[in-house]
């Protein structure tokens, strides 16, 4: 019988007051009780109306059902042939707008915990199973990566099940691009992520830190060095600011620099090499999962007062309620219906050398409200007038998205872009150029880790297809 | 792993080092610049390509030693190794179509000056060259300069060696006189460049200056290099890693920049005391 409780099981965390001082993960994860309780929720339906809602399709009611059986193993071996990196996209996906947004239960009650259950499976293997990581046959031929993120590793592993020698070029010194540099410790332990990599390279995968394509090699170089084709993953680009007065002064970061500071470079330690500013308060500018993950990160460096600065209200917050949620548990303060106007600066006018000179002092804003709808369905903010008024801060950073990376545009004869620098592909992620595919931010602009692993996934099937094409051709 | 295959002290506080990275050797131009670090969780820091050996492949930087980092990567010798090393970034300096070029370099900026002035020199410009430095110990790269340049001009801040005085005054000299030059390329720090800038616009010269901001990633990702430019009356936002490091010396915010190659001043200085204290407890 199946459980008809109308709840989930709350996933565990630390406490709000604890966590908001550590970088330790917030959630905690479901024991096995929890996960075979949240998997009796699931009635098994017959047409699946949760798996249209996967990225990656993961064959939902099938692993549950193993979790109801207890071989939490078999439901990881399901989650497995079409998820490569299980145990991130648990708990970094927005479940509630993908597989649990069509899940039946949803319509009386809260939808079962898919998401929950598959990190609980996830990291179950991780602590109990050992992977099955047999080098497939190789086919001997190369295919190139560009960017170790979530769409290229995803490209990456299903190649290279499939018996292609692929190399994956990474432009920093660690692979997993944005699950490293962007999404934070408390979200997303970097010790899953290392271990993921780890499994590429097991499965034969070459990973080549500190390569820039479009610098150190170019696209055209990667097919004279003998790759059959190429797969463009490099994410998103520049961070956008907002071009008011003031954002030269120090203390001023994007949110890009700002978490990469922190979390690829270290910044949170207490002796750190690279610095990044702790203490005092800070405004964060935006109200996406990046601004919720800047402003949490605030706080446990040791800022006293966190702001987020969101023109829009409450309803029209683009991040995950759940991140919402635990910013406000962990006490960041929203400051909905501001837009910014100007950042304000520390000027002394007796000492020109004074230390504080330069830094940011505060952040002017004026209040908004929500004015008629416009064409995509949302409605305008549109300042009050007269409604001036300053947040005193410290630091102030932009989480207000990002304009796509020139580098490997610019030197990729043939590669074609869109109106806003995304690269151009088609249902295959095929780009204008021959053998060469893209996927993930890069084509998109800023998305999420699944879409990213979906359209890795989506290009790697293309790829194998093509080329096998050839091969037979040939043959 | 990248091997450190020569070492050369220039002056107390400037090193130079060949780094074995045969990709950037093949790649790197004049202008570029690369992006290291010493160890593991160490920091990241550009500094420019100051030559390169394709057939041997090695990647020339000079550095000063000014921080905690320069300071760990001075204590490496040649045949140690550094665990990142990542390049070229940057675009190369704009040299089509040169012919009659002033090189102004200050200090440490002359070891990137100096592979711009060759390159000049290899295409057959007319190479005008005035390089400064503080004091006759820190001079560097005279020799290397002499061989590309049709004119040196060497001055110290306190008149210890060459000509006394700063290098905007030979400067100011040569163009007060009707020297023509299509473009003056200065590199040094950013006080020096808002000087030769200011020098030079008067007459109206061209002048490009080469930024060094503090950075991360360099590769238009993270923005902490952003520089402002004045253009047409607006103010633009630009990232020193893609867009430059080159610029119009006439549209660049020094005094915004200088303001925030200071941000991490303080931190900064005990950095390099711990490191330096450290060392020392070694020794």
């Amino acid at each position: 019988m199946p459980n008809m409780r109308p709840d989930k099981n709350p996933m565990p965390t630390q406490a709000a007051e604890a966590r908001k001082r550590n970088f330790r993960e917030v959630a905690l994860g479901y024991s096995e009780e929890a996960a075979l309780d949240e998997a009796l929720r699931c009635l098994g339906c017959k047409h699946m109306p949760c798996v249209s809602g996967c990225p990656v399709n993961i064959r939902i009611p099938e692993f549950i059902a193993k979790v109801k059986e207890g071989d939490f193993e078999g439901a990881y071996q399901i989650i497995h042939e079409t998820s490569s990196l299980p145990a991130v996209c648990g708990r970094v996906c927005p479940q509630e707008t993908q597989c649990e947004s069509k899940c039946v239960r949803g319509i009386k009650g809260e939808p079962v915990g898919i998401g929950r259950l598959e990190r609980f499976v996830a990291d179950w293997h991780n602590a109990h199973a050992a992977d099955n990581l047999e080098k497939p046959q190789p086919n001997g031929i190369r295919v190139a990566v560009v960017g170790s993120g979530p769409s290229g590793l995803t490209c990456a592993g299903d190649l290279a099940k499939k018996g292609y020698d692929v190399t994956v070029y990474e432009a920093l010194h660690t692979a997993g691009g944005v699950l490293v540099y962007g999404i934070p410790e408390f979200r997303l332990p970097k010790a899953i992520v290392a271990k993921e990599v780890e499994s590429l390279k097991r499965l034969g995968v070459t990973i080549e830190t500190n390569v820039v394509i479009g610098k150190t090699l170019t696209v055209d170089e990667l097919f004279q060095l003998g790759f059959a084709a190429v797969f463009i993953g490099s994410g998103a680009g520049l961070p956008r600011f907002m071009g008011i007065d003031g954002e030269g002064l120090k203390g001023v970061y994007s949110a890009n620099e700002f978490l990469t500071r922190n979390n690829l470079m270290r910044a949170y330690l207490d002796e750190p090499e690279t610095p990044i500013m702790k203490g005092g308060s800070v405004a964060v500018v935006g109200g996406g999962n990046v601004a919720m993950d800047a402003a949490r990160t605030a706080l446990r460096l040791g800022a006293t007062a966190v702001y987020i600065v969101y023109r829009r209200s409450m309803d029209e917050l683009p991040a995950r309620a759940e991140e919402v949620e635990h910013a406000e548990e962990e006490g960041v303060i929203f400051k909905l219906l501001c837009n910014p106007v100007a950042v304000l600066g520390y000027e002394n006018p007796d000492d020109p050398r004074d230390p504080k000179n330069g830094f940011v002092s505060g952040l002017r804003c004026v209040k908004m409200e929500l004015g008629e709808p416009d064409s995509d369905g949302r409605r305008r903010p549109v300042e009050i007038p007269g409604s001036e008024f300053t947040l005193d801060v410290d630091a102030v950073v932009m989480a207000i998205g990002t304009s796509p990376n020139p580098l490997i545009k610019n030197t990729t004869d043939g590669l074609e872009v869109n109106r806003r620098g995304g690269i151009v592909v088609n249902e295959d992620g095929l780009t204008s150029r021959r053998a060469v595919y893209a996927g993930g931010d890069a084509v998109t602009g800023a998305a999420t880790v699944i879409s990213a692993m979906g359209a890795g996934k989506l290009a790697a099937r293309a790829i194998d297809a093509a080329l096998r094409g050839e091969k037979e051709k040939e043959a | 792993m990248y091997e450190i295959l020569t070492k050369k002290r220039l002056n107390p506080t400037v090193t130079q080092m060949e780094i074995h990275a045969p990709l950037v050797a093949k790649k790197a131009k004049a202008g570029q610049f690369i992006i290291l670090r010493v160890d593991e969780n160490g920091e990241r820091i550009p500094l420019t390509v100051a030559g390169t050996d394709a057939v041997r492949g090695a990647v020339k930087i000079i550095f000063q030693i000014v921080g905690a980092t320069t300071h760990k990567l001075n204590c490496k010798k040649a045949g140690d190794t550094i665990s990142d090393f990542v390049g070229p970034l940057g675009e190369p300096t704009h040299l089509d179509g040169l012919k009659k070029v002033c090189i102004v370099g200050g200090g440490v900026g002359c070891a990137i000056a100096m592979p711009v002035a060759q390159e000049l020199h290899r295409r057959g410009a007319e190479v005008t060259s005035i390089i400064g430095f503080r004091n006759k110990d820190l001079v560097i790269l005279e020799e290397e300069f002499r061989s590309c340049s049709d004119r040196l001009t060497v001055m110290t801040d306190d008149g210890s060696y060459g000509e006394h005085g700063n290098v905007t005054a030979p400067l100011k000299a040569m163009l007060d006189a009707g020297e023509h030059f299509d473009c003056i390329i200065t590199i040094g720090p950013l006080i020096m460049m808002k000087f030769v800038t200011l020098t030079a616009k008067p007459f109206g010269v061209p002048v490009t200056v080469s930024m060094n901001p503090i950075m991360i990633d360099g590769t238009g990702m993270c923005g902490g290099c952003r520089v402002t430019l004045t253009q047409d009356g607006k103010r633009i936002t630009k990232f020193a890693c893609v867009d430059g490091p080159d610029f119009n010396g006439y549209e660049i915010d020094f005094d915004e920049a200088m303001s925030r190659g200071r941000m991490y001043a303080a931190f900064e200085h005990s950095a390099h005391e711990r490191a330096c204290n450290l060392f020392r407890e070694v020794d």
